[in-house]
């Protein structure tokens, strides 16, 4: 059950883009949100979905991954998309009722909402399917070395992000054994209404809490055994190297934000 | 012989308790020694192991490594000298990756890359995990995870390898291949590790040069352990199990047939009785 629970889920593999560096792929994904938003006419989307198509082909996974991934989010898209279609109330009437009216700005702006919501999912899915949870995570620790400077525990919160990564399947594992405890003393975890599913949940959640903060403190206690006091004068085993890929990949993106933009007067 | 670990008077309780969990102890152990402390569940020998590495610091009484008093200003001095194993595997494991995990404990000391990738991959070498090195632990045994844990400790090259438990929550082959392991590399580093082994199990125990018996917070006794395990009665007192070759005499004495007093492992058990049959 817990499987479908992570959306995008690292996807091992060694194609182009899988081998790019996470720092690249971390700040192209942030970056593409941001540009996505320059595309205002059909050339200037099909531009975006080309670019976003032309990224999921070099992953080498394959377009029903990234499908899968957008299926949660599905409900999140819909109801988006219908208040767009609802409340933009500025163009020719289409469709009235009561107080719902349809207008053509509502249905050009629903569409472009649409596709802009699917593009960015699937975009950021990229990043999470070719690329490991703990190389994003140095990918931040690294990206956030700025902040250092006015006193940001940059170093501690990548090290806790890395030992929460590490814990999941661990966790989920313990969840497991509990789940089976339940049922052999006649707990139902899929059967009734919501509610009484959501309660099912709570002799789940409680000893798995603490069992969590038992492991917390043996955690705390091993890793003081073995010399850990504090960020500040640690080195890295695990280094990250920006590689020629890498420059390419930032130029091919700059290359599609201009072309992007240059849409805007076509 | 150099002792490498002295306790005198220690004692040692709990915040919010009212009986120490360790009351007056005093005990030495030279270098190269492996002694294995005994004692049931609650008797304080897991509290020894945390003052040693100053997890834990004394209520009363004082503490030295080689030569270094165990207190807040050595702590770190003193951590890296003791290596610890805890029971737990899974709780230990810091690194994403077994490379990672083994690497921890060179990062917190700031040792320099190109000196840790030759020091992981030579640790994890000596508990034979080198093939591993890229896995996750969630795709490790129990027994593969402690043996990761182990090398974590030898990359640091501490003079002092405690065990507290490590092999408690092993399956029985794992537990074996876990003190084959600390076997070699007894023979190989020789006086260069001192072993502490914590345990409750005899089979383990059996292994030391010398064990304690600790009960209660005291300590009853020390000795070979052909000497403490040949007196099974004491062994049943403080609630700790009798090794199968004891039993095994302690029945055969009951129907009237002659044992040899002193202890026997179970091969040599085994021998006695061949010989004992065909001598007849």
């Amino acid at each position: 059950m817990f499987t479908n629970m992570i959306i995008g889920r690292y996807m091992p593999g060694n194609s182009w883009i899988h081998r790019l560096d996470a720092r690249t792929k971390l700040i192209l994904s942030v970056a593409f949100i941001f540009v996505v938003f320059f595309a205002n006419n059909v050339a200037g989307y099909v531009v975006a979905i080309a670019f976003t198509l032309l990224s999921i082909l070099l992953t080498g996974l394959g377009v029903g991954v990234f499908i899968r991934g957008v299926r949660p989010l599905m409900f999140l898209m819909f109801i988006t998309t219908l208040l767009q279609l609802f409340f933009v109330q500025t163009g020719d009437v289409l469709w009235h009722w009561a107080f719902l009216t349809i207008t053509t700005d509502g249905v050009t702006n629903s569409i472009a909402v649409f596709v802009r919501f699917m593009l960015i999912i699937m975009f950021s899915t990229i990043l999470t399917l070719t690329t490991q949870p703990l190389a994003v995570a140095d990918a931040m620790e690294s990206l956030l070395q700025p902040l250092k400077k006015v006193g940001f525990p940059v170093a501690e919160l990548a090290l806790m992000l890395s030992i929460a990564l590490r814990f999941v399947p661990t966790l989920m594992d313990e969840a497991e054994s509990i789940m089976n405890a339940q049922r052999a003393r006649g707990v139902e975890f899929n059967e009734g209404n919501i509610i009484s599913r959501i309660k099912a949940f709570v002799p789940l959640l409680i000893p798995l809490f603490i069992n969590a903060i038992k492991r917390a403190i043996e955690l705390g206690d091993a890793m003081e055994a073995r010399g850990y006091r504090g960020g500040d004068n640690r080195t890295k085993y695990r280094v990250l190297t920006w590689q020629k890929q890498d420059t390419i990949a930032v130029i091919g993106f700059i290359v599609f934000t201009v072309l992007l933009i240059a849409t805007k007067w076509l | 012989m150099t002792p490498i670990i002295e306790l005198s008077h220690v004692t040692y309780s709990y915040p919010n308790s009212d009986t120490p969990a360790l009351k007056d102890l005093s005990l030495t152990i030279n270098q190269g020694e492996w002694v294995a402390i005994i004692g049931h569940n609650g008797s304080g020998k897991s509290t020894l192991a945390k003052l040693l590495n100053y997890l834990l610091a004394p209520t009363a009484g004082d503490i030295t490594i080689a030569g270094t008093p165990v207190t807040e200003e050595n702590m770190w001095a003193i951590r890296d000298m003791v290596g610890m194993v805890f029971q737990n595997p899974d709780n230990q494991f810091v690194g994403a990756t077994v490379a990672d995990d083994v690497a921890f404990g060179l990062e917190n000391r700031g040792i320099a890359r190109e000196e840790m990738i030759t020091r992981v991959q030579a640790a994890l070498t000596e508990v034979q995990m080198a093939a591993f090195a890229d896995r996750e632990p969630a795709r490790l045994s129990g027994g593969q995870k402690q043996r990761v844990a182990i090398a974590s400790v030898l990359a640091i090259q501490p003079k002092i390898l405690i065990l507290d438990e490590a092999t408690a929550m092993l399956d029985p082959k794992g537990r074996r291949e876990m003190i084959a392991l600390v076997h070699e590399l007894k023979t190989r580093m020789g006086d260069e590790l001192t072993v502490l082994s914590i345990t409750h199990d005899i089979e383990e125990a059996a292994s030391a040069d010398r064990v304690v018996v600790i009960n209660d917070g005291d300590l009853i006794e020390t000795g070979a352990p052909a000497q403490v395990f040949a007196n099974a009665d004491k062994l049943r007192e403080f609630g700790l199990a009798v090794p199968f070759a004891e039993q095994l005499k302690e029945k055969l004495r009951e129907r009237g047939i002659d044992v040899p007093a002193s202890y026997l492992t179970t091969e040599g058990m085994v021998d006695w009785l061949w010989q004992s049959i065909s001598t007849k």
